[in-house]
């Protein structure tokens, strides 16, 4: 399967087709995985080209105090692998599915240690992508020849002191599209876009990837931003999981979340405004 | 089995021990890892700008090096055998863990970084840490979880004493588990900065294996010190295992005694001569019972080498009490720094290769370890020491003539515990505890 990697990935179709694009993330079963099949539809119906479900992990190290928190509730409510794929075998998207988890959940999933069935019934359920943020470039050969045997993306993270031959190396195994670390930290929504997020997208600049901020974009104006500065996506996850977590009933963010998902994609289109004269063919107008 | 030596070479090239270690942390924190690594090849391994001269100086005029290795005379008499302690507990700071606080701050230095951080359970690395860093004058913040602030009050004034800032942690069941995970964030953004000093032989890769030559010298000391004082090797080396810094640290000069891995009829020994192999316990906490409870996600133990399976947490792979769906468990012992659902991958490996002997006691026994050491031999040993000791009393018979016990900190910090606990059980080796309400 050689040649595997010279055919886009619905994911990385997913990017350039709807350029630029917005990734949205929320935690699979917060507060249960009926909302959170709500959730994902209202999501797409908003303008999200890409929706990444967390499967909760008892230890999120790379979590802020938002997710953690949607983790322990997706967890509280019995949140379990078995019922996260099947949550995902029920839902019905335009935008392909990605599941972020940590690396010890795709281990577990079988009878004994193997990453195999975990992307085996990942595939099955028709996800399109891995990302795990316990899992460096360094570790992951078992996890990436398990996902080309069944044509999955597994997407790296690239963070701010990433740099020099480590940057190298992942920008030459990019699948699906480039992590954009936005911040050094953990996640969860911020007032401003970093400076950070400039100096990575600089450096990026010279790869012919998709790439994708995330880490703190919390608004519209965020996403026009980091398009203008040369992202092809923006990723939100704190920003959606607060409308749940401040929703008096679950279904009562099921509207928030598509109003919040439409102004992040009306934001990042506002980004491509300034350079839409300068390479690209101009955004067809959505419907 | 596989030679030390094979061990060795695999382990160097790649940061992993047999299928156990590796690195999994997230990407931000790579180069950190990797830059320790340079640091650790170049100041530790290879004494570069004489970094191992400085350290061992100051283990000594600081920390109180060598400690003694004593014999115990009534626990001789008691089990009719040759007992040996290595006092660990006179270390400065009553504990260990000073030998891998001081190491690492002093490597923080020689890096360049600027602050220091660190997780504590027991609050014993906490306060060697926050030592440490007053003794380099470097800043200092300690995480711990809510539980164990509420359960170890002396050492967090201790560390506040010392000038640490110390970081209740409320997620979770407030213990070391969430103190780690807070410490990995903090990290995961000051990373450029700060240098995290992790309490025992887990995380990725170098720590492991610096902590533990950090600390290896509790056992080259104790070797040395038992061929002087028995002119021989022990039968038997026996230390308590939580994340497994002093158990390591103790048996590490060890692991090479072993009986030659050439095959052998099994008549052709001649009973006569001396043992050259060193059998080595690892004792951990097997808290109220071995048993899990999957639904609760509660394991009312710490027993991870005994029971625990393999997975990854915190950086590296190793043994763990985790659900089948790989969640991790709450842990429980008496004990709060045995306290922990992981174990060093080092020690992963060499129970999976039948090098270390896993064992466990529970929380009683353990309570008349400490109490039966204090009274016959005059010494509070740590309740995390004192499952090492509750299994001397449990399984003396089989450990040979010559036994080494690693008494890893001492007991004045658990006080409280143990009368609290004592009150509880009819202990058979407990003073009558109301004599302290007087």
């Amino acid at each position: 399967m050689s040649d595997e990697t010279s055919i886009e990935s619905d994911i990385e179709a997913a990017i350039r087709e709807n350029h630029p694009a917005l990734i949205t993330y929320i935690t699979a079963g917060d507060p249960s995985l009926e909302d959170t099949k709500e959730y994902v539809e209202a999501l797409d119906r908003g303008g999200s080209d890409l929706i990444e479900l967390g499967l909760p992990f008892s230890e999120p190290i790379a979590e802020g105090p938002t997710i953690q928190a949607a983790i322990n509730r997706a967890l509280d409510a019995g949140t379990t692998p078995q019922g996260f794929f099947e949550l995902v075998d029920d839902i019905e998207t335009e935008a392909p599915l990605l599941v972020m988890t940590y690396y010890n959940m795709i281990l577990q999933y079988g009878s004994e240690p193997d990453v195999k069935p975990f992307v085996e019934r990942a595939a099955e359920a028709g996800l399109s992508g891995i990302i795990v943020p316990d899992l460096p470039a360094e570790e992951s050969e078992p996890l990436r020849a398990a996902c080309d045997d069944h044509g999955l993306d597994l997407v790296f993270i690239v963070a701010p002191t990433t740099e020099g031959e480590r940057l190298e190396t992942i920008m030459s195994q990019v699948s699906g599209f480039a992590y954009v670390q936005a911040r050094l930290g953990t996640t969860g929504a911020r007032a401003n876009v970093s400076g950070a997020t400039h100096d990575s997208l600089a450096r990026l600049s010279e790869y012919d990837v998709p790439k994708a901020v995330g880490f703190g974009v919390s608004e519209g104006d965020h996403a026009a931003e980091i398009i203008e500065a040369g992202a092809d996506g923006v990723i939100v996850g704190s920003a959606l999981i607060d409308l749940i977590a401040s929703s008096d009933d679950p279904s009562d963010a099921i509207d928030a979340l598509e109003a919040k998902a439409a102004e992040l994609k009306r934001g990042a289109r506002r980004g491509t405004e300034n350079e839409a004269d300068e390479e690209v063919a101009p955004e067809p107008e959505q419907p | 089995m596989s030679t030390e030596r094979e061990r060795d070479g695999k382990s160097s090239r790649t940061g992993t021990f047999g299928d156990y270690g590796g690195q999994y942390v997230p990407e931000a924190l790579m180069p950190a890892v990797q830059e320790l690594e340079d640091a650790y090849e170049r100041y530790v391994l290879e004494n570069e700008d004489g970094f191992m001269d400085e350290f061992r100086e100051r283990m000594r005029e600081f920390g109180g090096r060598p400690t003694p290795l004593q014999r115990a005379d009534r626990l001789s008499e008691r089990y009719d055998r040759e007992i040996y302690l290595k006092r660990e507990d006179l270390l400065h700071g009553g504990a260990h863990k000073l030998n891998n606080a001081l190491g690492q701050v002093l490597l923080a230095k020689y890096m360049g970084k600027e602050r220091i951080i660190a997780e504590t359970g027991a609050g014993q690395h906490g306060t060697a840490t926050a030592m440490a860093a007053a003794h380099l004058d470097m800043p200092c913040e300690i995480y711990m979880g809510r539980t164990d602030v509420n359960r170890q009050r002396p050492n967090v004034y201790r560390m506040r004493m010392n000038g640490a800032e110390v970081n209740p942690v409320e997620a979770g069941s407030g213990t070391l588990k969430e103190a780690i995970n807070e410490t990995m964030r903090d990290w995961a953004t000051t990373v450029e900065r700060t240098h995290y000093v992790i309490g025992s032989v887990v995380g990725p890769h170098p720590f492991p294996k610096m902590v533990r030559d950090f600390q290896s010298v509790i056992g080259t000391e104790a070797r040395k010190q038992i061929q002087e004082q028995a002119s021989r090797l022990p039968d038997s080396v026996v230390a308590c295992a939580g994340g497994g810094s002093n158990t390591m640290g103790t048996f590490h000069a060890f692991v090479p005694d072993e009986e030659s891995a050439e095959p052998r009829s099994a008549d052709d020994s001649s009973g006569q001569s001396p043992r050259e192999h060193v059998d080595l316990y690892a004792v951990e906490a097997g808290g109220s019972s071995l048993e899990i409870d999957e639904d609760e996600g509660l394991a009312p133990n710490s027993a991870t080498l005994s029971t625990g399976t393999d997975g990854v947490l915190h950086g590296a792979m190793t043994k763990l009490l985790q659900s089948t769906e790989g969640q991790i468990m709450e842990s429980h012992s008496v004990s709060a720094g045995l306290d922990y659902a992981g174990v060093g991958p080092e020690l992963s490996h060499l129970v999976e290769t039948g090098r270390v002997t896993p064992a466990s006691v529970d929380d009683e026994v353990a309570l008349n370890g400490f109490h039966r050491l204090s009274r016959l031999e005059g010494i509070i040993p740590a309740l995390e020491s004192s499952h090492a000791l509750g299994f001397l009393e449990e399984a003396h018979e089989d450990l040979g003539d010559l036994v080494v016990v690693n008494v890893s900190g001492r007991g004045d910090k658990d006080l409280e515990t143990v009368l609290e606990e004592t009150e509880k059980r009819d202990l058979a080796a407990a003073p009558d505890v109301e004599v302290f309400d007087q």
